[in-house]
């Protein structure tokens, strides 16, 4: 509840601002390229735009929630603690997530990469269905850090 | 967590479904702009409807959400400045975004009457026109440039 009601140092607001607008972008080109992937079937201009939404909407997304992520914990002495004082939990989901999903949203996008250049084969929509798995985990995987680092359950 | 942090983790999550469905509707217009024929056209009514349901969804929810913070948490009120400014603000988007769909509902209806007169695969010139209106760019354009007011007068809370 106290936390609910802080209001935070101004010099604090444009770094959240950049790390919260990096995760919206990130959020909105992962439901763009699952809405796309699911909808596709076999539909080669819905495939290719449902990577190209993950490759030009999510990773700069991800790019930006990362650096106002390190910025926002720097300016909020995350980064200066005390040795034997643990961060809070719903910090600690926010970096798992923010780590594990970069490397989740690179191993979609190489996949989905190698997918679509082979559309133009035939092939390639069983790559782009895992990216599509992919990219489903890892807009669950934010919906739970967002909860987490929103609620700041402790 | 109590009531109001759950409030806030939903207000938020709201925030998000919002931005992702305006961030799907400039996904859907680009595509839009290379597609002449009513069969493409009509293959984006269902990725469509999972953009409004995360707009629909993240509007009702910041709304409600946001009302009940105002009321609930100590320190805040509901005719606070920036409170009041997230609120007009917000009926700005919705009318935008009300305005925006409109404005790309000339083609879907070219496209479906297309398709009925058996010309699903016809490239047509006036249907490439009508997904490419300048019209519904600027309104969209417009909607996003609100919502980011929005997000930058609920991270600054300007006079609070």
């Amino acid at each position: 509840m106290s936390l609910v009601a802080t209001v935070r140092p101004d010099s604090w607001n444009f770094p959240l601002f950049v790390h919260v607008l990096g995760a919206m972008i990130l959020v909105g080109g992962l439901v763009a390229s699952g809405g796309l992937l699911s909808a596709a079937r076999g539909d080669v201009r819905l495939l290719r735009f449902g990577y190209w939404s993950l490759l030009a909407v999510s990773l700069p997304g991800w790019i930006l929630l990362r650096v106002g992520a390190e910025w926002v914990a720097s300016r909020e002495g995350w980064n200066d603690l005390p040795s034997g004082v643990d961060s809070p939990t719903w910090l600690n989901i926010g970096y798992l997530v923010a780590d594990i999903g970069g490397l989740i949203l690179l191993v979609a996008l190489i996949l989905g990469g190698i997918g679509v250049r082979r559309l133009g084969q035939g092939g390639g929509a069983g790559l782009l269905r895992t990216t599509l798995v992919l990219a489903t985990v890892l807009l669950a995987a934010d919906v739970v850090a967002v909860w987490a680092m929103a609620g700041k359950p402790s | 967590m109590s009531f109001d942090d759950w409030a806030l983790a939903l207000h938020v999550l709201s925030a998000f479904a919002l931005v992702a469905g305006v961030a799907f509707f400039w996904v859907l217009i680009v595509m839009g702009r290379r597609i002449d024929t009513a069969g493409e056209t009509l293959r984006l009514g269902p990725p469509n409807r999972i953009a409004e349901a995360c707009v629909g969804a993240g509007a009702g929810g910041t709304i409600l959400f946001g009302v009940w913070l105002a009321f609930s948490v100590g320190g805040y009120n509901i005719w606070d400045g920036w409170i009041i400014a997230a609120l007009v603000l917000w009926v700005i988007a919705m009318a935008l975004g009300s305005r925006t769909s409109a404005a790309f509902s000339p083609a879907v209806d070219k496209a479906r009457a297309l398709d009925a007169a058996g010309h699903g695969t016809t490239p047509n010139a006036e249907l490439l026109a009508l997904n490419r209106t300048s019209q519904g760019v600027l309104l969209q354009a417009l909607t996003s440039l609100v919502v980011l007011l929005v997000l930058l007068d609920m991270i600054f809370k300007p006079g609070a």
